[in-house]
């Protein structure tokens, strides 16, 4: 392998993140534009509609305005931790996409088969995306602590348990995708979904599904599992941030849903398979995307219908709800796969796993 | 070339984080020094086409054991100017220990078990190989008993740490959520006849 | 009976549809958003806001210095200073608003005999100098000037209430 080969192998690469990079910072920009007005409508608002035509600028000009405004660091703050804790928070949001597969193309017809459209298509993905969400509670727990405030220190000592508790019942929702796909790729789980959608795993799967896009919800801590974020708390761990770091923190956040809502689509809702092979002649991505999309509009939609939980109401939900739930389901499918009668049900969704 | 290269960053970002642990004088910043050496590690797997093992180093102890680390740590005051005093003191006996370990470490490495002879350059797996597969055909088959009897130790582990701090105070108040949830209005208002 | 009905309606999450269908119809309703500076609420004819001297048909000015308005004014806004005019009528040298103090209580209105203080229905006044917002006689006389029509339409249209 020349030094050639290499620069350009790295020049591609370079490519592939920034064409996933870029559109998820913008959509997370519109994101904040759509939750606006879709809360609005909610409310029998309109929303913001000023800026540009129906508001379509507002993100850009709220942008504008955050970059520009000063960065204040408090003077008894930990200088470095308090800086690097935005970063920190949002590199894992951002580098969790790098197994994503956005679809399957042949780059009209240049490729004999069709190629994965992932950074890296890992065999590990599911659990390349779980470790890295993982990471982004030290930016969270580090700004709370470096921000040297009481009400930092307790939303971030919330935030940090709310999100070790309900990864946990994400983490077995996911482990029984991964007895029904027999696969830790996630191309190859999306792959095993192919064909409508009564064989996708929204079906054997259900109870999962809702326990997974729920304790999504907490992990992003998104209504009603913004309790970090309580007015209470002045706004949890990043009270003391301001201009272009606050944003930093949003940003994460945002894309955290983002993640969150692709995952369930290829989780659960077989990725960019359509619903019905008949509607196959639409490529995969819009399928895809559009599946996501609508679930960052259930994400929404949520935050302007529930009210907030209380703190232990959310401790009882996560250990005392979801994990005996995924635990029994997890029973339920393995003795499903091994039962003689049954197994010919459930091996309908599992195709070249079975037997 | 471009691999031994970046197994010489990952190990030297390795010791360089795993002395940052022991010299720094802020725990916090030890604690993150910590990770980042967890990191490191992590990456040496993945040298060694350990995709599984790297993966599961930074899913449990980055994701998981590092969090209550750093939490325990933010929560605590150590001074350690005062844990600090008596560093003369011991320094004889710690400083034997070092050098025993030290020792120990360069016959290891010189006792020819660990050179390219000792273990033989495994290359590298083919491409369609799955570590996660093989390390679960092994765990389950050859390594069940261990895998089982681990498994119950980490049991009794979790039920004792329960049990040694649960602690059933009577004078506290709490609610009870699941009474709350199940509240019906026609228990709560009655309707009577005057 | 009721056990079973209730454990089938928390573990469907009934209620939670239920309250996802309610804003999702929400979504769909007509919006009542009025967007101000083009659309504007109706305003009432009691509504108070800046105030305003008035005249009589014949251009002369209402207002006879009886200095009751600035007796009950409340927040001490109103300052007025009185003369004999060549005429031998009393009438008032200087008539100043402070619109900083004012609360806009409408007392002045209600003490005044001659209906020459009011408050008309003008509320975009809003200043960058505190300077802007002292209102001195000439400019209160003028605002009557403007708004008299306003101000006659609604006075009549709550004669009936008073």
């Amino acid at each position: 392998m020349s030094w050639l080969d290499v620069s350009i192998t790295a020049g591609i690469w370079a490519l592939e993140i920034l064409a996933i990079a870029v559109p998820v910072a913008l959509s997370v920009a519109y994101i904040t534009y759509v939750e606006r007005r879709v809360i609005g409508f909610m409310q029998v608002r309109k929303g913001c509609n000023r800026v540009g035509w129906a508001g379509l600028l507002q993100p850009i000009a709220d942008g504008l305005k955050l970059f520009l405004k000063e960065t204040i660091i408090p003077t008894t703050a930990n200088k470095l931790l308090f800086v690097a804790a935005p970063v920190m928070a949002l590199v894992p949001a951002l580098v969790a996409f790098a197994v994503v597969p956005f679809g399957e193309t042949t780059l009209f017809g240049v490729w004999e088969t069709a190629h994965v459209m992932a950074i890296a298509d890992l065999n590990i993905g599911v659990l390349y995306v779980m470790a890295i969400s993982s990471l982004s509670i030290y930016g969270v727990l580090m700004a709370g602590w470096a921000s040297n405030s009481k009400y930092t220190f307790i939303g971030a000592m919330r935030a940090t348990c709310q999100m070790v508790s309900y990864e946990i019942a994400m983490g077995f929702a996911i482990v029984t995708v991964l007895m029904m796909s027999g696969s830790m790729n996630l191309s190859a789980i999306v792959h095993a979904q192919q064909g409508g959608f009564w064989h996708w795993y929204l079906i054997p799967l259900f109870p999962m599904f809702m326990v997974y896009f729920i304790s999504g919800c907490a992990e992003v801590a998104r209504t009603p599992f913004d309790l970090i974020e309580t007015e209470e708390l002045v706004s949890g761990y990043f009270t003391e941030y301001s201009g272009m770091w606050f944003a930093t923190f949003s940003l994460a956040e945002y894309g955290a849903m983002i993640l969150i809502s692709l995952l369930t689509s290829i989780l659960f809702l077989g990725g960019w398979y359509a619903p019905l092979p008949v509607l196959d002649f639409i490529p995969g991505t819009v399928w895809l995307l559009a599946k996501t999309s609508f679930l960052i509009f259930v994400f929404i939609w949520f935050r302007a219908t529930f009210p907030r939980y209380r703190y232990d109401q959310m401790m009882r939900l996560g250990w005392k709800v979801f994990l005996p739930l995924t635990l029994v389901w997890l029973a339920v499918i393995g003795l499903a796969i091994y039962t003689p009668g049954i197994s010919d049900i459930i091996n309908f969704w599992r195709p070249g796993v079975g037997a | 070339m471009i691999e031994l290269g970046f197994f010489y960053l990952f190990s030297g970002l390795a010791v360089v984080s795993a002395l940052g642990v022991v010299l720094s004088r802020n725990t916090v910043h030890s604690v993150i020094s910590l990770i980042f050496c967890f990191f490191n590690a992590a990456a040496l797997f993945f040298l060694l086409d350990a995709e599984f093992i790297g993966i599961i180093l930074i899913l449990v102890y980055v994701g998981a054991v590092m969090v209550l680390f750093m939490f325990v740590v933010m929560m605590l005051e150590v001074n350690f100017a005062g844990l600090r005093e008596g560093m003369l003191q011991y320094l004889p006996v710690g400083g034997l220990v070092a050098l025993v370990l030290f020792i120990e470490i360069v016959a290891a490495a010189g006792s020819g078990v660990f050179s390219p002879t000792g273990i033989p350059d495994p290359g590298h797996a083919a491409q369609h190989v799955n570590n996660t597969v093989e390390i679960g055909k092994l765990l389950y088959t050859k390594y069940l008993l261990g895998f089982e009897i681990a498994a119950i130790v980490l049991l009794v582990a979790l039920v004792g740490a329960v049990v040694l701090t649960l602690r059933v105070r009577k004078d506290a108040k709490y609610q009870n959520i699941s009474k709350q949830v199940n509240v019906n209005p026609d228990d709560r208002m009655r309707k009577v006849k005057m | 009976m009721s056990l079973l009905k209730r454990a089938v309606r928390t573990w469907l999450l009934v209620e939670l549809f239920r309250g996802l269908m309610l804003t999702g119809k929400y979504f769909f309703k007509k919006k009542i958003t009025i967007e101000y500076p083009e659309e504007r609420t109706p305003l009432s004819p009691r509504f108070r806001g800046l105030h305003a001297l008035r005249r009589y048909e014949n251009g002369e000015e209402r207002c006879i210095a009886c200095k009751l308005c600035e007796v009950v004014c409340p927040a001490l806004a109103i300052i007025i200073e009185s003369e004999e005019r060549d005429d031998n009528t009393r009438r008032t040298t200087r008539y100043d608003i402070d619109m900083t103090k004012c609360i806009y209580c409408g007392l002045c209105q209600e003490a005044c005999p001659v209906d020459a203080i009011v408050e008309t229905q003008e509320f975009e006044y809003a200043s960058e100098t505190r300077e802007a917002l002292y209102y001195t006689k000439d400019m209160l006389l003028d605002m009557g000037d403007r708004y008299e029509e306003q101000i006659a339409a609604n006075i009549a249209a709550d004669a009936k209430y008073r």
